[in-house]
């Protein structure tokens, strides 16, 4: 059997539903939902990348790596925040967060 | 066991030329999907964050390694040029700079492990059914790099003319994230000594000493 498209869309599926399981059961780590968040966007780039070789059309590379780059800015912004919550706070737990909530 | 005709001539296939490197491709495949799976799995499940973002980093490298199987080595060296070299770094800086107990932080796994698993079931459901609708519907043919004789050549024939506008929105979107995470973690701290240049060069000798001439025998 030959390498289809479906073999990418399986591993696809597969990461984007760890890193949404991995969201839910890390709830109070927030390191590891970050982490969470770039394995969903990494599935989305190996769906957009496997449609774009398959079909022959080079335009779902192009807007993968967008995506590479929308991935690298959000975790640059995320861990940002991260630190200058744990220099205020002294912790990083995120059931806190809300505290100034009004 | 009776090997049927069909087998046959695909066991014939594997050994000619091209057969043999598609079979090695499948191989391949399983193997490194096999990685990229459970690498992930442990991402979510390890104890220690810093095991968390070493298997980061292998689900990384292990995709990088599915796309250069059908073609687009471009966006896998991209992968891991960004991914590991950049934003796991990242990661793992924070992750030991900042000085956390984990432990505290793994209370709860088990406690939402019911309710992210029925989640995570959902969401595969919904993945499934729509790609099985739309597999069906790839009717091009399999190109990593149409029009073009290599892959970085094919992007880089529309990155910059089609895709320019967009291109520029990303080179933007950095911009704007580098300033926020600068601003955001920059801090001018009181007690720090600091050079300055403008003080340096400012200082005349006047300021710097005076000469006395203490007599003999006093001291100053």
């Amino acid at each position: 059997m030959d390498l289809g498209l479906s073999h990418y869309l399986a591993v696809s599926a597969a990461l984007f539903t760890i890193g949404v399981v991995g969201i839910f059961v890390n709830r109070k780590n927030i390191i590891v939902i970050l982490m969470a968040i770039e394995m969903i966007l990494l599935s989305v780039n190996i769906n957009m990348v496997a449609f774009s070789v398959f079909n022959g059309d080079i335009t779902g590379q192009i807007f993968a790596m967008v995506v590479l780059t929308i991935a690298a800015a959000e975790a640059a912004v995320g861990l940002a925040i991260l630190v200058v919550f744990f220099r205020n706070r002294g912790d990083i737990a995120v059931e806190n967060v809300d505290l100034m909530k009004g | 066991m009776k090997i049927t005709e069909p087998e046959r001539q695909g066991i014939a296939r594997c050994f000619t030329k091209t057969g043999a490197l598609r079979a090695l491709a499948v191989y391949a495949f399983w193997i490194l999907a096999t990685i990229v799976v459970l690498s992930a799995v442990m991402v979510i499940a390890a104890r220690n964050p810093v095991h968390s973002v070493l298997f980061l980093i292998l689900t990384f490298f292990t995709s990088a390694g599915l796309l250069v199987l059908i073609g687009a080595e471009f966006i896998a060296m991209l992968l891991v040029v960004v991914y590991v070299g950049a934003v796991a770094v990242l990661f793992l800086f924070v992750v030991m700079m900042l000085d956390v107990d984990f432990v505290e932080l793994k209370q709860g796994f088990l406690s939402y492990l019911p309710f992210g698993l029925l989640v995570g079931a959902v969401f595969l459901a919904e993945i499934v059914l729509a790609s099985v609708s739309s597999v069906g519907a790839v009717t091009g043919n399999f190109d990593a790099s149409p029009g073009a004789d290599t892959n970085t050549e094919a992007i880089g024939q529309v990155m910059y003319t089609e895709y320019l506008l967009l291109f520029q929105m990303a080179g933007i979107v950095l911009l704007v994230s580098m300033i926020g995470a600068i601003v955001l973690t920059l801090r001018h701290r009181p007690n720090v000594k600091r050079q300055s240049i403008a003080k340096q060069t400012a200082r005349r000798r006047a300021d710097a000493f005076e000469l006395k001439d203490p007599s003999s025998g006093q001291g100053i």
